[in-house]
């Protein structure tokens, strides 16, 4: 019975941040008056939206580097892609796949880049990688696309470009893509819109991620990532793993962030990426993901309840209060909260760990002077 | 004269510290080099740059009590600026005005750093090794906590909330009539067109003095040493869970002073997101000054608050008279990030 | 002893120093193919570093190499890393566990050695993109867990494994390896139960019928004579005894291992009496267990008497070392220690240093020293905190008096001989032997009645070997201090010390004056406690 009860406990333990969104959302949804197609069809959308994108921090924490904050990299690699493709006319599926294409440079640049820093910064990949995404939002990526895109590097329509002469518009509209991706193959049920296309090309990474892991590099990864000495004695190059799985956290978040624009239909320019960061995190988290374990599974639960609340939060509020900015300050709130809850419990479980050997030994003596 | 000023400080730099901080000090001279041929008013500049050193100066020194007990770099400055905060509207909102309505700040905002710094303290006993990280969220998760109380507190000093509701804080609230400007005033020197807030600078000195003063007492000692070596300190008794908690309280409050030194510089509280965008400017600077995760003076608070705050003010005006584009954004932002970074690539010195 | 041919292994005229510390001279042995060597020594008698030579360890290369040759099959070998030694044939098991703990025990015996299948991303993205034949996987270790002949649950993981499996996973690991001529196994059985570790033994005969020579390091010398052929005895960097096991016995084995000119070295004999006769217990320990990892204490029970110095010796590993750092309540600890009849709690070293009990770490650097601040800093530092020394009044406001902390550390500077080139000196700056000393002045700063020394002489040279020890006979003589030091190296302790208590197993084997001779100590070291 004893046994039961820990695991009981145990249980909710470990699932605390799930279970504490769907009593949120449980509590946020009936007051937001919003009908169920509704609420179907907004998950929907969004989950094809943002899922491919929570699914690239998966690399990093298999390989022990811990939540990628540095993920907005490929979202901005992605970006500066859209506004190539953009400014070229290309438009519906070629304009998406052509931006992908031309992401996964960039993506590769960016990501060996941050890889490296991180490398040098062992220890504190968490921090690095969220300093990285200003370093480079604010600093670099300003730097190349509202000074650098028209004098150095060419900027052919002016419908993008600043009226300066230089520099892109706060906003480049994609509405000649906008979109494209879900509406091919899209099914309608009932009123709500399948993108079917984005579902199977989520579905593919989460095929590859599956696969992924079976391979030489994957096994490797989850070495490096539960003992990187060990994993060094037995000849594994530690760095290089570390590196390549942040490249591929950020070539796929590149990949993502274009479903995401295409979706969106427009690009704000210099605040797309900004948030991008924390709300995929948040959402991994919200799905029962740690900073050392995350599944498939956490990225879509994670998503669908992050947004079920993102959704219910700002009507729910205007219900209670008569005002939609409490909801909005309460999602970001959450937002925070969630990260900083879970970073928490991962530091804790470190630290308890090492105090479970002193009882062992006590136990252990006690028995000895029972005996005796 | 300031030549010869800078050039004592390069020597000191030259010793002891790493290219970055080099190339920001040159970068800086260059500014002052190069402002008298693009037509700058030199003592406008001075004058910015110490007026900004007067606001910040108090913020870069909440960082040092932290760094000192090894708690690293205080990403949750948040929680001190969100104590002044309270403090600040409090005391609007009981009434208080003029130079009184300042002092009142200041007390209201105390308890409140003391008990926010003790269970941030607490905290941070806990999680040992992963402080900087939580820190920042623990910051941001405050931040955006109180933007919901904001608009939730009864308040309804008339100065404060919104006019058409009459309830919920604006996001700026002006301090004319409070204490806007209650410390630069005092025993001020206007020369022509160089202004110097002596009150302010005067107040960051005596706050700076006592921090030197704590520094070398029995505790400030101790707390020196749990940030050296915290095992160390353990094995000569000393709680280093309580000398690190008193050091997080510390630096609460004097994030508290800080931001209330700060508005009456300023001229308004800004409240809701603002206090997101206080953090790492205040972080780089202290890493400017030669402070390392676990290393930090006062002279690295004062130099560290000049060069940031001078590169602040000098690389709008001079930057783009010569290349005649708004860049002074994107270089203030690659030298604090990159500050950053460069100081956590940094292996830290004495802790394991 | 030769066999006929060449054999397998031949170490010819091994040296080795460490700036100048001789640390090997002249080995010389040979290993033929299936023959088991069992090398025994007391700790710092040389054996690891042997080892370390043989797997090509960096460390070496990193401290200068070293002379003498290695021949393999007759062949001059030279391994520059570790994996040039495991191609050659070589593996090694080491005291630490080097596994996965996630992983289960047959992915952690094929790590990065892992069997593959092509796939079609891997002729694009090169072969870290091929999958993982689990199939072989299992095969592969199937076959190396029956070529060790002990069963272990080859798809449980590690996390989840008795301690004795994870060391059966590391030798299978070894045994997988098809090249494999010669395993190194470093204190296998130190984990193991007795169960284990007879069937331990048993696989190494079975290794040994398959050709495979072992060489096996152990400090139970009861194994060795059950599995070995030969037996190597090291002591202070040579080889004493090459003998067959079977012309030999424990009691031999001891006597080389710790065996020196017994008369010459044991402490002034009428001190030894004076304390043999008694006097007044003024630490008592009782049932003390502490849990520092690798030197964990169970059970202890022992009284100091004051005035004397105690020896605490043993192998390193058993325990000796928990002790202090269990009493001054650096380790988690429980149990009873009475200090002058007081009850000290454990776990405070506040109320320890409060008693006037003081300690000198064996981790100078972690634990002993602030390496970023200046010998003031560091003499002056507990003192002052505990005993409120070297501090200024003004009104309310107490200042740390920086010309008594001055004077102090001059003081200790001139009496230790510290080497340096002013009190404001960072303590990463000095040498080893320097920073010991920095550390007794630390504690003698403190004038305690009573001192705790862990391993005081651990990684300095020579001269300031003796400088410490005697600075610290002087501190008990002239000040009346009780000592306790706690040291692996035996002769040492028998210099210094009164009496010397042996740990073994986290337990007290014995206690006995220093003049007793080394074979007895030896005999207590490598006993059994239940």
């Amino acid at each position: 019975m004893n046994t039961k009860q820990n695991k009981a406990v145990n249980f909710l333990l470990n699932n605390m941040v799930p279970i504490m969104f769907v009593i949120i959302c449980a509590i946020l949804l009936p007051l937001s008056g919003f009908s169920p197609g509704y609420l179907l069809n907004e998950i929907i959308t969004r989950m094809g939206r943002n899922t491919f994108l929570v699914l690239c921090l998966l690399f990093p924490i298999m390989s022990g580097m811990g939540l990628n904050f540095g993920m907005t990299l490929g979202a901005m690699a992605a970006e500066i892609a859209i506004i190539f493709v953009a400014d070229w006319q290309i438009w519906g599926i070629p304009g998406i796949v052509l931006a992908m294409i031309m992401s996964i440079p960039i993506s590769i640049l960016l990501g060996w880049f941050c890889g490296t820093v991180m490398n040098m910064a062992m220890g504190r990949e968490m921090i690095t990688g969220y300093i990285m995404n200003f370093f480079m939002g604010g600093g670099i990526y300003l730097l190349v696309v509202l000074y650098m895109m028209g004098p150095v590097i060419p900027i052919i329509h002016s419908s993008i470009k600043l009226p300066r002469g230089y520099g892109i518009r706060n906003t480049v509209s994609l509405l000649n893509m906008r979109q494209a991706l879900d509406d091919l193959l899209a099914v309608r049920i009932g009123g709500v819109k399948i993108p079917v296309l984005t579902f199977l090309l989520i579905g593919l990474l989460c095929l590859f991620i599956v696969w992924f892991r079976r391979t030489k590099l994957g096994q490797d990864m989850r070495a490096v990532g539960q003992d990187m000495n060990v994993a060094r004695d037995a000849g594994i190059k530690v760095e290089r793993t570390r590196v390549i799985s942040i490249i591929m956290s950020t070539v796929f978040a590149g990949f993502g962030m274009v479903i995401y624009l295409q979706n969106m239909g427009n690009l704000p320019t210099y605040t797309a990426h900004s948030q991008i960061g924390m709300f995929c995190i948040a959402a991994l988290l919200v799905g029962g993901a740690s900073v050392d374990r995350a599944s498939i599974g956490n990225a879509f639960l994670g998503v669908t309840l992050f947004h079920l609340m993102f959704i219910a939060a700002p009507a729910a509020g205007t219900a209670i209060i008569g005002d939609s900015m409490i909801g909005e300050y309460f999602r970001v709130f959450a937002s925070y909260g969630v990260i900083t809850l879970a970073l928490i419990m991962y530091e804790m479980k470190k630290h308890r760990n090492k105090s479970q050997m002193g009882q062992m030994l006590a136990q252990a003596q006690r028995e000895e002077g029972g005996a005796s | 004269m300031y030549q010869v000023a800078y050039a004592d400080a390069l020597r000191y730099w030259l010793g002891k510290m790493g290219l970055p901080r080099l190339i920001i000090a040159g970068f800086l001279i260059l500014l002052y080099i190069v402002a008298p041929f693009v037509g700058a008013d030199f003592a406008t500049q001075i004058t910015n740059t110490v007026n900004r050193f007067s606001w910040n100066a108090i913020l870069v020194l909440a960082m040092v009590p932290m760094v000192h007990s090894g708690c690293g770099l205080n990403f949750g400055l948040p929680l001190g600026i969100i104590s002044g905060l309270l403090g600040a509207t409090l005391s609007i909102q009981f009434g208080f005005t003029g130079a009184f309505s300042f002092v009142m700040a200041i007390v209201i905002a105390t308890p409140f750093a003391v008990v926010f710094g003790t269970g941030y303290g607490a905290l941070l006993n806990k999680i040992k090794g992963g402080e900087m990280m939580i820190a920042t969220y623990v910051g941001f998760s405050a931040i955006s906590f109180m933007c919901m109380m904001w608009l939730l507190l009864p308040y309804t000093s008339p100065t404060m909330v919104w006019g058409l509701s009459g309830s919920g804080l604006r996001p700026t609230i002006s301090l004319e009539g409070f204490y806007d400007q209650v410390l630069a005033k005092i025993l001020h020197i206007k020369v022509g067109n160089l202004e110097i807030p002596t009150g302010s600078l005067l107040f960051f000195v005596l706050l700076a003095f006592l921090m030197w003063l704590f520094l070398r007492t029995k505790t400030g000692t101790a707390m020196t040493a749990v940030g050296s070596n915290r095992v160390f300190a353990q094995a000569a008794g000393i709680n280093v869970d309580r000398t690190r908690t008193l050091s997080v309280i510390l630096s609460t409050w004097l994030g508290a002073v800080g931001i209330l030194v700060y508005q009456q510089g300023f001229g308004f509280i800004q409240l809701y997101t603002a206090p997101t965008n206080m953090t790492l400017p205040t972080v780089s600077a202290i890493l400017i000054g030669g402070a390392s995760v676990n290393k930090a003076s006062i002279p690295n608070v004062i130099i560290g608050t000049i060069l940031f705050q001078g590169m602040v003010t000098m690389t709008p005006t001079i930057v783009n008279a010569v290349i005649r584009m708004d860049i002074s954004e994107v270089v203030r932002v690659i030298v604090t990030q990159g500050m950053i970074l460069y100081a956590l690539t940094r292996k830290t010195e004495g802790t394991k | 002893m030769e066999k006929q041919g060449t054999p397998l292994l031949q170490m010819q005229n091994i040296k080795k120093d460490f700036f100048g510390n001789q640390v090997l001279t002249d080995i010389n042995f040979t290993l033929g193919a299936g023959e088991v060597l069992g090398l025994c020594g007391e700790n710092g008698a040389g054996k690891s570093t042997l080892m370390k030579i043989l797997f090509g360890m960096d460390v070496i290369r990193e401290t200068g190499g070293y002379s003498g040759d290695i021949l393999l099959n007759g062949e001059k070998a030279v391994f520059n890393t570790p994996f040039d030694a495991l191609a050659a044939g070589i593996g090694m098991v080491h005291q630490e566990f080097s596994l996965i703990p996630g992983f289960t025990a047959a992915e952690n015996i094929v790590l990065n050695r892992e069997p593959v299948k092509k796939t079609l991303l891997s002729e694009v993205f090169g072969e870290r993109l091929n999958t993982l034949n689990y199939k072989t996987i299992a095969e592969t270790s199937a076959k190396a867990i029956q070529k060790m002949g002990v069963q272990i649950d080859a798809d449980m993981r590690i996390s989840d494994m008795p301690v004795g499996h994870k060391q059966f996973t590391e030798i299978a690991r070894e045994l997988s390896k098809d090249q494999l001529k010669l395993l190194i196994l470093d204190e296998p059985t130190a984990v193991l139960t007795e169960k284990e570790a007879a069937a331990l033994l048993d696989s190494i005969r079975n290794m040994a019928a398959q050709g495979i020579a072992v060489i096996f390091i152990t400090h139970r010398l009861q194994e060795i004579l059950s599995v070995c052929d030969k037996v190597v005895v090291m002591r202070d960097g040579y080889v004493v005894r090459d003998v067959p096991a079977k012309e030999t016995s424990v009691s031999d084995i001891t006597k080389w291992m710790v065996g020196r000119n017994v008369e010459s070295s044991a402490a002034p004999s009428e001190k030894a009496a004076a304390a043999e006769s008694g006097g007044k217990t003024i630490l008592s320990i009782r049932n003390l267990w502490v849990d520092m990892p690798g030197e964990t204490v169970r059970n202890v029970s022992l009284d100091v008497r004051e005035g004397e110095i105690l020896g605490i010796g043993g192998l390193a590993g058993q325990g000796k070392l928990g002790i202090p750092n269990g009493v001054m309540g650096l380790y988690d600890a429980g149990g009873h220690v009475e200090f002058n009849g007081k009850e000290i709690p454990l776990n405070s070293p506040k109320v320890c240093l409060n008693a006037s009990l003081a300690f000198v770490s064996e981790d100078r650097r972690g634990v002993g020293l602030l390496l970023d601040e200046s010998l003031e800093w560091n003499i002056a530092f507990p003192a002052m905190q505990v005993q409120n020394k070297f501090l200024k009044h003004f009104g309310p406001i107490t200042l740390r008096d920086e010309k008594a902390i001055h004077a102090v550390t001059q003081k200790y500077i001139d009496e230790l001989m510290i080497k340096c080139t002013s009190s404001q000196q960072k303590a990463r700056e000095l040498s080893g032997g320097n920073q010991q000393k920095v550390c007794l002045a630390k504690a003698f700063a403190l004038e305690p009645k009573f001192l705790f020394v862990s391993e005081p002489t651990r990684g300095i040279d020579v001269g300031a070997k003796s400088l410490v020890l005697d600075a610290l006979k002087k501190f008990n003589r002239e000040r009346g201090v009780t000592v306790v030091m706690i040291s692996s190296e035996l002769e040492e302790l028998r210099q210094t010390c009164d009496r010397i208590a042996i740990v073994s197993g986290g337990k007290i084997a014995g206690i006995l004056p220093a003049s007793e001779s080394s074979e007895e100590f030896g005999m207590l070291m490598v006993s059994q406690v239940k």
